[in-house]
């Protein structure tokens, strides 16, 4: 009798610890979302370094992935070949005859060029990385890539595809980094709009179409218009196309980026050099501005 | 009689593949699938995984596995450190606390109880990132997500106990 007393007491008593337990786990997520939110150094350290560890296994199952997307997208090919060729025949006729307007335009510009002595852009170094992990759109849009710190990127640099600009580096580790899109709800990038040079701030709201906010003076900015990077807070370089202001309905201006999220798989990390003259790091993110930089930042 | 050394271990194994499967299928959602307009919807497969074995086995995966997979996923997906781990947490407090109602009803009664807890998950998801940005996120993806995820869970829910019933049978 006193026996089963004593361990029906332990039973409880072990309940009591697993209520215990799991009330601390409960507070301990909490307290790492604030944490977070204070853009603590170690958090940050300890994301990169676990990203770290898992990149490699996420490399070998994208893989298999990558060509299992590339034959059902051949599928698909095949099925409209023909309107795509109509397409095509259409869009080399228009590209043949911009293709005259450049030439003679790139002409002129050589001789002002020469004319004015125009110290030329230097050419910026890029790597070439993977996408590897995406966890989808319902809570940000960003992607890790198998290149790190190891491989030279860093955090702040621009990344582009083909020659759009997509997005930039938001956290570096040693070999795996995280690519933060236009899209994402965090992100801000100065932007110009290429007709009126209207400067506005390009800031995503995890929506497919990031929104133009700030717009400065009084803009004539129509559908259609090309939307490209602003030098402003030596972000990035000026004139990295972004993508087209895709509508201007109630006072929201929109614009749809030239690539999509879906057709992202290596996409080009670019060093524009800017780090050189400038802090690259610090400018690049307003909105990641720590807060803790300096000394005692993980206390 | 002790067991020898060697089943031990096989045991040990044993028990290690209800939070291996939950990783599995975290790192399956993070699969870049390239599909378009199915890109951005992703079906939070280690939500299913964590409320499966809470019912069937929730000493193999315990309270602090569930939020364990929870920070892996938040660091993975870029979202706040600590969203899954407590979303996951819950889903796993809850799940093993009623299993009583759920072991010997029928698959339809846990299908019917998955989606209400997947709701709440998601929605909970969805609120503390949204007090944690703040700023409103489109809570369209998140539906989307929501709808394929019940697609999926039949699917999934097969795939488990045959997993469950292949290994840990006896153990």
């Amino acid at each position: 009798m006193k026996q089963s007393g004593a361990v029906g007491r332990l039973a409880t008593l072990r309940l009591l610890a697993q209520r215990f337990a799991f009330v601390s786990l409960v507070v301990a997520a909490f307290a790492l979302m604030i944490l977070g939110k204070a853009d603590i150094v170690l958090i940050e350290r300890t994301r990169t370094a676990v990203s770290d560890a898992i990149a490699p296994m996420l490399d070998a199952i994208s893989r298999p992935a990558a060509t299992i997307a590339e034959i059902s997208e051949s599928i698909r090919e095949l099925a409209n070949l023909r309107a795509e060729n109509a397409r095509l025949k259409q869009e080399n006729l228009r590209l043949q005859h911009w293709q005259t307007v450049a030439r003679r335009l790139d002409a002129e510009n050589t001789v002002l060029h020469d004319h004015l002595n125009v110290v030329p852009d230097p050419d910026p170094a890029f790597i070439t990385a993977r996408v590897i992990g995406d966890l989808g759109s319902a809570f940000g849009h960003s992607m890790l890539l198998n290149a790190g710190q190891h491989d030279g990127v860093r955090k702040g640099q621009a990344v582009l595809s083909g020659e759009s600009l997509i997005g930039y580096i938001a956290e570096v580790g040693d070999r795996s980094s995280r690519l933060l899109l236009l899209t994402d709800i965090n992100a801000k990038i100065p932007v110009l709009v290429e007709n009126s040079r209207t400067r506005a701030i390009l800031s995503g709201d995890n929506k497919a179409r990031p929104k133009l906010n700030y717009v400065a003076g009084n803009p004539s900015i129509s559908v259609g218009d090309r939307v490209i990077t602003a030098a402003s807070g030596a972000a990035f370089p000026p004139g990295l196309p972004i993508g087209i202001i895709a509508s201007t309905a109630e006072g929201v201006i929109r614009v749809e980026p030239f690539v999509r999220r879906h057709e992202l798989e290596y996409v080009a990390v670019v060093d524009f050099g800017l780090g050189g003259i400038l802090p690259f790091e610090k400018p690049a993110m307003p909105e990641r501005r720590r807060r803790g930089t300096d000394s005692g930042a993980g206390n | 009689m002790k067991p020898s050394v060697w089943v031990r271990m096989d045991t040990w194994v044993r028990h290690l593949i209800p939070v291996g499967v939950t990783l599995t299928l975290l790192l399956l959602t993070a699969i870049p699938t390239r599909i378009p307009g199915l890109s951005g919807v992703i079906p939070m497969l280690p939500l299913m995984g964590v409320y499966y074995w809470a019912i069937y086995r929730p000493d193999l995966l315990p309270a602090w596995s569930a939020f364990m997979i929870g920070l892996l996923y938040d660091i993975i997906g870029g979202t706040p450190l600590g969203v899954n781990a407590l979303v996951l947490l819950a889903v796993q407090g809850i799940a093993a606390g009623q299993r009583r109602f759920f072991l010997g009803k029928s698959f339809m009664v846990a299908w019917w109880a998955f989606g209400l807890l997947a709701a709440a998950a998601a929605g909970t998801n969805w609120l503390l990132v949204t007090v944690l940005y703040a700023q409103a996120l489109d809570a369209s993806p998140v539906i989307f997500d929501y709808l394929l995820t019940m697609g999926l869970f039949p699917l999934l829910t097969w795939t488990l106990a045959r997993t469950q019933m292949a290994f840990l049978k006896e153990v």
